[in-house]
């Protein structure tokens, strides 16, 4: 049988890089093909070439064993392949359903015909397992909804080869779980869903062929029963990675950061901290567990001053920073890793040592008198942060939006490490980021706890939690829940705590 | 550095080009011969006496452009600069008519009068913004039609002072608030100059830009302002107070707004009267787009719009086309700048991308020799 996707010596340049450099793939029909690889390996490229985004300077591409020239993605649409975008495309404004048609509209007489259109969604809804109410705004949606709605958007327009590009990577763990059972669903209706992940676990989970892509070229093709996810990351880094483990301890009796019965609400004025109580000692790592949404978010924002608390205090260094602004909190050592890079810690036009300074802004060794921009020694600050921290970028007046998201992520993390800070907050700090970004990632936070930073560490990734933390704390509605020992703490019973299935103190149930 | 050059000139130039093309098309369905129409204002724009006007026009256009650029800088699309300066210009003339200061002093107080009223105007839209969340836009709108067709005609008609000649005009300011005309200095290195002058306030014009500049660029204010303009929640949670930078940006803005009618004021009329040129603060926002809010390149866009505007009075005289023609231009001119800005910046962005990435691909083995090295400091 013909393969549903073969690429043969596909290469593509740009100017300055080679991004596919003769990729081979093959894609057997009904399977589910997980391409791993670094952020900037040319996964994407890979992808849009295939969809018809973009073109390859070389090689052959062949759709059913047939052999094609895509110009635009209307050829790849009608050769029956679909791509779901890892940012999705969808009119906030609209209903489920009229996005769902928006662009392929089944008309009667030149009127669209929602009747005919709601049959068809629920239609091809019911028969992949896709619930999903044709009348809700999208705005109104959960993330893993929205990528429902694409995922429904690209069946309806009639796709039988999927193109996932990093699915997983905005989806909380349960969402990731309803994805995975969507695209079995699929596999087994005769789909065939080629996916991008850098996530190993979970490549190894759902994948039946992984291809490994490093550096622009095909390193491996393997099937993840002959595989464990240390070999899969050694083979997209091309090296040996660490783990996320911490080692002797360095915690001390010195509090930095206190939380006493702190509450506070969200915009819309409904409790979502009730009572939080906490500490962080000096050289001492606090992982917050906990599903996302369950006022992880807002303790974060509290600490850093962007959101009042109603009642309760928060003080650092045994100051209670009521009243303090934000630029306040700055000053007073707090450092910010937030857990939405693009929207809250970078400024995607300026060039990168502009983005050094930001949240230090008014600092040395970025500004004189705090009034005095000091471009030289802030320019020569970035170039150590870059160095110190393996931001790859050709210089430090590069644009941050040019970089990749793992050394965007890397320069966050040097600017709030590098600079004055006695805690460091440190949220969501891999999401998004490749294996060996990630791998850079927990070390500099290894170094901040060795140094006697006190971290707070909130994170959806277990592992990371786990293997990072001194003491870990789950939160559930708004309310810390458990203590626990990393030590002696798996996932399975970390998850269990998340979901409030465990109670501390009580027995499993 | 060519490189950044060419990035920096190509699109006004291709704007340039493109406007040419449309405006010798019009010109050729207004039945006018492009060539001498062009020539023509060529011939007359390039006398010392138009250049001289061109100047005097530029001035105001200039400190409207730099308004609306501030605004711009954070996002705030503060189209109010006509209000705040026509309310402003005629404030400080009655101010500057009524007190008798020393040369120098007197026309410093006529300048922070109008800062301060510009800035005030422009402020209640700030603060709008800030309290009730009114959108720029409306409420500069409204503020505009408030100042403009109430307050200003209403002063007017109460500060008039009736005397000989008929005109509606308030009490001139005596000639210690006067600004001194240039062209003694202009004289130096060129000829005499006939029956025009070149008003003292282009050299306040010329501050307010370097003071524009290195405010924007080289403090924390402009650092905070840029950053709130680029991406506000990230700003927000480096610290900066949005509901603050807004106020700043809008009072910042309106005060240079007060200043765009005084050239004329403390160069020429000496009176705010009826005739008192407005629509600068409209023109400002083109010419804040073309120079793209950079002091320099506001500029050289103010002296284009003012060149046109006073290069065309020939195309009437010489009965190539009617002058309105110019507008068409200066339209045209806007809509190819804008399009050419896009398109030149999205080949940059394309450009440092693939550097971006030629030298992630350079920088192989990767992260962990540098992780090791690196540290907590």
């Amino acid at each position: 049988m013909a393969s549903a996707v073969l690429l043969d010596g596909i290469t593509k340049r740009f100017p300055g890089v080679i991004a596919n450099d003769k990729v081979h793939l093959d894609v057997a029909p009904g399977e589910i093909h997980a391409i791993c690889g670094e952020n900037g390996a040319g996964k994407s490229t890979l992808m849009k070439i295939l969809y018809g985004m973009q073109r390859a300077d070389e090689g052959r591409m062949l759709v059913n064993g047939e052999e094609v020239t895509f110009h635009s993605p209307k050829d790849a649409i009608a050769l029956e392949i679909g791509m779901v975008h890892q940012h999705f495309m969808l009119a906030d404004n609209l209903t489920v359903l009229e996005n769902v048609i928006l662009g392929s509209e089944p008309t009667n007489r030149g009127v669209i015909d929602f009747a005919e259109a709601r049959r068809h969604i629920l239609e091809v809804g019911e028969a992949y397992g896709l619930t999903i109410d044709p009348d809700d705004l999208v705005e109104n949606l959960e993330i893993g909804e929205r990528q429902r709605v694409e995922i429904i958007k690209v069946l309806f327009r009639g796709a039988k080869i999927l193109i996932l590009d990093e699915p997983t990577a905005v989806l909380v763990p349960q969402e990731v779980e309803e994805l995975f059972r969507n695209m079995r669903e699929l596999k087994v209706e005769g789909h065939t869903i080629l996916f991008i992940d850098h996530k190993l676990d979970e490549v190894l989970e759902i994948a039946d062929t992984i291809t490994v892509i490093r550096a622009g070229k095909t390193i491996d093709t393997v099937k993840p029963e002959d595989v464990t996810a240390q070999d899969l990351a050694e083979l997209m880094v091309g090296s040996e990675l660490p783990t996320p483990e911490t080692r002797e301890s360095t915690v001390t009796d010195h509090v930095v950061l206190e939380a006493i019965k702190a509450t506070a609400d969200d915009d819309l004025g409904s409790p979502k901290l009730r009572g939080v109580t906490l500490k962080v000692h000096k050289g001492e790592i606090l992982g917050i567990a906990g599903v996302e949404g369950n006022g992880q978010a807002e303790l974060v924002e509290a600490i850093i001053g962007m959101r009042p608390l109603t009642g309760g205090s928060i003080s650092l260094e045994n100051e209670i920073m009521k009243g303090w602004s934000v630029r306040r909190r700055r000053e007073a050592g707090i450092g910010y890793i937030p857990e939405d890079r693009i929207r809250r810690g970078l400024l995607s036009s300026f060039p990168l040592w502009e983005n050094a300074m930001l949240g230090h802004q008014s600092m040395e060794p970025f500004v004189r008198n705090g009034f005095w921009i000091t471009a030289d020694s802030a320019r020569d600050h970035t170039k150590k942060v870059v160095e110190q921290f393996g931001v790859r970028t050709p210089s430090v007046e590069v644009a941050a939006h040019a970089l990749s998201g793992g050394n965007q992520q890397k320069l966050i993390v040097g600017r709030e490490m590098s600079a004055d800070v006695s805690l460091l907050i440190a949220a969501h700090p891999t999401r998004g980021i490749d294996v060996g970004a990630q791998a850079a990632v927990w070390e500099e936070l290894r170094h901040a706890r060795a140094a006697g930073l006190a971290v707070v560490l909130v994170s959806a990734d277990l592992e990371e939690l786990i293997g990072l933390s001194d003491r870990l704390v789950v939160m559930l509605r708004g309310d810390l829940v458990a203590e626990l020992d990393p030590a002696a703490v798996t996932p399975r019973d970390l998850g269990a705590f998340m979901t409030g299935a465990s109670v501390q103190g009580g027995g499993e149930s | 550095m060519s490189k950044k050059l060419f990035y920096v000139l190509a699109a006004p130039l291709a704007a340039v080009g493109v406007a040419l093309i449309i405006s010798s098309l019009v010109l050729l369905i207004a039945g006018a011969n492009p060539f001498s129409a062009y020539s023509n204002m060529w011939e007359f724009g390039t006398r010392l006496e138009t250049i001289i006007e061109t100047l005097n026009r530029a001035t105001p256009l200039y400190l409207s452009g730099i308004a609306v650029a501030i605004g711009f800088r954070m996002n705030l699309f503060n189209i109010g600069i006509e209000g705040q300066y026509v309310l402003a210009a005629i404030i400080a003339a009655k101010v500057g008519a009524e007190i008798n200061l020393p040369p120098v002093l007197h026309v410093l107080v006529i300048i922070l009068t109008a800062m301060a009223v510009g800035a005030f105007w422009s402020g209640l839209a700030g603060f709008l913004k800030v309290t009730r969340n009114v959108h720029e836009v409306i409420s500069t709108i409204m503020l505009n039609a408030i100042a403009v067709a109430g307050v200003v005609s209403y002063l007017l008609s109460v500060w008039d002072v009736p005397d000989a000649s008929l005109d509606t005009a308030l009490k001139a300011i005596p000639e210690s608030g006067w600004m001194p005309s240039l062209n003694g200095w202009v004289e130096v290195f060129t000829r005499d100059i006939k029956r025009v002058e070149l008003w003292g306030f282009i050299l306040v014009a010329v501050v307010v830009g370097v003071v524009y500049h290195v405010l924007i660029n080289r403090t924390r204010i402009g650092y905070d302002l840029r950053a709130s303009g680029e991406n506000p929640t990230a700003a927000t949670a480096s610290g900066t107070d949005p509901k603050k930078m807004i106020m700043t940006a809008m009072v910042l803005g309106g005060a240079v707004a007060g200043l765009v009618g005084l050239p004329e004021l403390l160069g020429s009329s000496h009176a705010y009267n009826l005739r008192f040129t407005q629509q600068l603060g409209f023109a400002g926002i083109a010419v804040a787009l073309l120079g793209r809010n950079h002091a320099v390149g506001i500029a050289i866009g103010a002296f284009v719009f003012g060149w046109l505007d006073r290069a065309s009075g020939v195309l009437e005289v010489r009965g190539d086309a009617p002058r309105e023609i110019v507008a068409i231009m200066q339209g045209v001119i806007i809509l190819a700048a804008v399009v050419a800005y896009a398109v030149v910046e999205r080949k940059r962005r394309a450009e440092e991308a693939s550097a971006a990435a030629a030298a992630t691909a350079a920088a192989k083995p990767p992260d962990q020799v540098s992780v090791e090295e690196g540290g907590a400091s």
